[in-house]
């Protein structure tokens, strides 16, 4: 299941969401909002997402995670809105009957997630700029 | 063959909407393609994104930039993801 959300993440509840009996192994991966990016300072960031798409192409790639690794459980929840440096801006979590399955799974998904699911992270810098993330060209307006 | 003037609705989002100044905009266009609308957005409101570090869908569906469009179709516009 992957949910959007505007409200805290807490990762010891979602966690309990992939209990299994069958489960030998839990991974989880955090996304944490970082105060530096490519040299500039970072005040906070804004998430905003397409959810319709973005649940939806989450759910596919959850799928995909599940039937490579043989999955117990996969669950991830996106954040949107403003976020403070230190938020939990991402969670992902699954459970697997054995660790290996478990990692990769992990990774898989959140490499998939950051490259498929409609969300655009703007940056708001110390100085008073801010600059949506992977659209230097974009912002070459041709007006400006 | 020449084609029909359609009538398309372009739904913007993150930088593509800050340039747009609007969240949405119907259209009348001779679009063949979802690249067709991308290039007539590009044309009328100025970004300089390639199509290619971009992302499609139509009416709701994640879609190629050769994906045919049809008159009353909803195209959304979407600049380089970055989720995560």
């Amino acid at each position: 299941m992957l949910t959007m959300t505007t409200v805290v993440i807490c990762p010891e509840e979602l966690r309990d969401s992939l209990i299994d009996p069958g489960a030998g192994a839990y991974c989880a991966f955090e996304g944490w909002v970082r105060n530096e990016n490519e040299g500039h300072d970072v005040l906070r960031l804004e998430y905003e997402a397409y959810e319709p798409l973005a649940i939806r192409e989450g759910e596919a790639i959850l799928d995909e995670a599940r039937q490579r690794f043989s999955l117990l459980h996969a669950h991830c929840v996106h954040r949107t809105g403003l976020l403070e440096i230190g938020d939990c801006a991402v969670w992902v979590g699954v459970s697997a009957p054995h660790r290996d399955e478990a990692f990769l799974a992990c990774r898989y998904i959140i490499d998939q997630l950051k490259v498929r699911l409609p969300i655009w992270k703007k940056e708001h810098y110390v100085d008073g700029h801010s600059g949506w993330v992977n659209c230097e060209r974009c912002a070459r307006h041709a007006h400006g | 063959m020449k084609s029909r003037a359609k009538k398309i609705t372009v739904r913007y989002f993150a930088m593509f909407r800050e340039h747009a100044g609007v969240d949405a905009e119907t259209l009348t266009l001779e679009a063949e393609t979802a690249a067709d609308v991308f290039g007539a957005t590009r044309d009328r409101h100025g970004s300089a994104e390639p199509s290619g570090h971009c992302k499609v869908a139509i009416n709701d569906e994640m879609a190629d930039w050769n994906s045919p469009v049809a008159d009353g179709d909803t195209v959304l516009l979407f600049p380089p993801v970055a989720g995560g």
